[in-house]
């Protein structure tokens, strides 16, 4: 069976709430960002599905999907000399220990 | 003439000096800064003379105005546009060899005077700017830009009277000159602004052309709207002269001028005998045409403004015991004399005679003010003191300084020869054929000129025996200051033989005046009455002064607190424009417009203290918030709007 657009969205669904658990379960700021960056290439899947089966002739959402990863490297870059930071005052990567940085 | 183009480089090159000295002058000039401020003013006045020769030989007797530069810098729509140029008419000729040359000599005497200063750079770069701005001032083609340069003269007076900014008299007084003749300047914008609105323009030329053709819509147009029942036209001429009044020092915009006396002596002879003071008169003459021809009511104003300041000016003087506050009344007293000169004057022909007396009178007290001033600061650098009181019996110590202040005197009594009388004479000839209640007033105020500079001669180089007299002799100053004084000696002695009326007329043909031994004998004998009083009284000491001053006790007190004028302004100042103006204005700005800031901070405050909670610091928290919202708007999009 050839897979159609509909296998694509469910994986993509389900990469997309997993990511969102994970956001939100996790205490570890990595684990966290991984979560991140599997909620980030759900949202890819779904531009290169949709313009694959119903704009099969264009190429926005594969413009789309390139920007993002671009942007989600350098985000990763920022994110990760955050918590290089937070675990040099702190020697802890854990997201609780950041709560003080409010107000 | 083909080089008359040269004219810009006479206010350029001071300003070059001060452009340099300012900027560079106590770092890598030093001492050589007098020399080279100094020598730009040589060759200003080099070319002054060079221009002035040359207008004054080649119009013989006719003298046309011309606008030899004239650059456009901002222009708002045809015909009205702020201009850069140099106007070049009887008057300016004249009065650029006057700035020039008297800035000169005081550049010169400054060599001496100042030398060891700790800012002596400095000391020369402000004196340049304030040539500049005079010279800028006396060539203006445009009403605006003698406006610019008006505050110019008005900054660089403030920053020489403030000159020794340590001492906390000399920083009042910078203020005090510096806010008074702002005040009177702010006349003189709303004049410019009324002039230039009726006229259409800012141009001396065409300005003057239109506002005195009887004919012109542009007259008409002035004289028919009124304001408080006096035509526009008269409104904006009385402002203008409200400046010129500030500048120039004429009751009751006077106060500055005693208090301007903090600066350095040579200053006091600039601001007095060239720059500063002259520019009122100055101004007066320049719009001369549109007062006479258009608003002779306000041209008897500056007759009578002139004339009491004269009066006031001279019976105050009289009292002084400060040297440089007597020659400061004095001077008041000769504007005051210029004043009402053009006051009395008619335009054209023989009518204009006060004008021609005026600005001849101007040209001699230039020369001789500037040669007592320059005199009254050998005596202040010899004796290190102000006060009449330690002074006398100084003409042994000071045998040069002597001789000239007395040339000097001579002149300001009206003595003949000297150059004091003939333009003196004049004035009064003017004043008696036209205004025969100031030509009285006049008379009388020239009696006293003579003796209160006689009382300021006797009481500095005769009086008492000089034999408290400090130890360190250093003679009476050295080249730089003998040299101007013996240059100003001979102008003072010799300016009177010019026979001015060929040059300088109100309407440019050549006026000849004439002399009436007859008309002359009053004046005359009234001065040299006057110069014998003041023997009498002080040539030895003696207590004749003080059984004078208690024998008219009430007017003498009176006229030694200069009229209490000073203490009239700070009551009207501090007592009623404090109370009624400025309180209620501090009040609304510290409760209503502050109040209304103050609001504004809080209740941001107030709602922020209320929200942060929000801002706990937990991520995950935030993120919770985030997909919820999320969660609801798409609802809202999906169920809601559709």
């Amino acid at each position: 069976m050839q897979p159609g657009l509909f296998h694509i969205l469910f994986i993509s669904t389900t990469l997309f709430f997993l990511g969102v658990y994970g956001f939100f379960t996790r205490r570890n700021l990595i684990t966290m960002l991984m979560s991140l960056e599997l909620i980030l290439n759900s949202v890819n899947l779904n531009f290169i599905a949709f313009n694959k089966y119903l704009w099969p002739g264009q190429m926005e959402g594969l413009f789309f999907t390139v920007f993002i990863i671009a942007i989600a490297a350098a985000e990763a870059a920022v994110a990760i000399a955050i918590i290089i930071n937070l675990y040099r005052s702190h020697r802890s990567i854990d997201v609780e220990s950041a709560e003080e940085m409010k107000y | 003439m083909s080089n008359l183009s040269l004219i810009i480089w006479i206010p350029l090159l001071p300003l070059a000096g001060f452009i340099l000295l300012g900027i560079f002058g106590r770092k890598y000039v030093g001492k050589a800064a007098g020399l080279l401020a100094t020598a730009t003013m040589l060759a200003s006045t080099l070319i002054a003379l060079y221009i002035a020769y040359g207008y004054f030989t080649q119009y013989a007797g006719n003298y046309p105005k011309l606008v030899p530069v004239n650059y456009t810098w901002l222009s708002f729509a045809n015909g009205l546009s702020i201009n850069m140029g140099a106007l070049l008419d009887p008057i300016s000729a004249m009065m650029i060899v006057v700035v020039t040359f008297i800035s000169l000599m005081v550049h010169i005497y400054s060599l001496g005077y100042m030398k060891g200063d700790e800012r002596f750079p400095t000391y020369f770069a402000f004196l340049q700017l304030f040539t500049f701005s005079m010279l800028g001032l006396v060539l203006a083609s445009n009403i605006f830009q003698t406006y610019v340069f008006w505050e110019l003269v008005g900054v660089s007076s403030f920053l020489l009277i403030g000159y020794y900014y340590d001492k906390p008299s000399a920083v009042a007084a910078s203020k005090k000159a510096f806010i008074v003749t702002r005040f009177a300047d702010l006349g003189f914008l709303i004049g410019i602004l009324i002039l230039s609105y009726f006229s259409g323009t800012l141009d001396f030329n065409t300005m003057i052309g239109s506002l005195t053709d009887p004919n012109s819509v542009q007259l008409q147009s002035a004289a028919s709207h009124t304001f408080l029942g006096v035509s526009a036209l008269t409104w904006g001429a009385v402002l203008v002269f409200m400046g010129g009044a500030g500048k120039s020092a004429m009751f009751p915009l006077h106060i500055w001028l005693p208090d301007a006396m903090e600066g350095p002596t040579p200053v006091s002879a600039l601001i007095h005998a060239a720059t500063m003071v002259v520019a009122g008169v100055f101004l007066v003459a320049r719009i001369f045409p549109i007062l006479s021809i258009s608003t002779p009511v306000v041209l008897e104003v500056v007759g009578w403004v002139g004339a009491v300041s004269a009066v006031i000016a001279a019976i105050i003087a009289c009292t002084q015991t400060d040297i440089k506050r007597v020659l400061a009344y004095s001077t008041m007293s000769q504007i005051g004399f210029m004043m009402f000169a053009l006051g009395v004057s008619k335009y054209g022909g023989e009518s204009g005679l006060g004008f021609t007396a005026s600005m001849f009178h101007l040209f001699t007290h230039a020369m001789f003010k500037a040669l007592l001033f320059l005199g009254a600061g050998a005596v202040i650098h010899y004796i290190h003191s102000n006060e009449m009181k330690d002074m006398g019996g100084l003409r042994k110590y000071l045998p040069i300084t002597h001789i000239t202040f007395l040339l000097a005197c001579l002149a300001i009594a009206g003595v003949p020869p000297f150059a004091g009388f003939f333009s003196k004479e004049e004035i009064l000839l003017a004043a008696y054929e036209n205004n025969p209640a100031i030509y009285y007033i006049a008379l009388v105020t020239s009696g006293v000129t003579a003796f209160y500079m006689f009382r300021l001669y006797f009481m500095i180089f005769w009086n008492k025996n000089a034999t408290v007299h400090h130890e360190h002799h250093h003679g009476e100053g050295g080249f730089a200051m003998m040299l101007p004084l013996l240059i100003l000696a001979l102008g003072a002695v010799g300016a009177g033989f010019i026979p001015f009326g060929h040059f300088v007329s109100s309407d440019g043909l050549t006026l000849e005046s004439h002399f009436d031994l007859q008309f002359s004998a009053a004046p005359v004998a009234l001065g040299l009455a006057g110069i014998f009083l003041a023997m009498w009284m002080y040539k030895k000491e003696n207590n004749k002064p003080q059984q004078f001053a208690t024998a008219l006790s009430g007017f003498y007190k009176a006229a030694y607190h200069k009229f209490y004028i000073d203490e009239i302004y700070l009551f009207v100042t501090k007592k009623i424009i404090f109370n009624l103006v400025g309180r209620p204005a501090a009040w609304i700005d510290r409760n209503v417009v502050d109040g209304m800031v103050n609001l504004a901070g809080n209740s941001t405050v107030f709602v922020s203290e209320k929200i942060k909670k929000f801002q706990s610091g937990k991520v995950q928290q935030y993120a919770i918030w985030f997909l919820v919202s999320a969660v609801l708007i798409a609802a809202l999009f999906i169920y809601v709007w559709k």
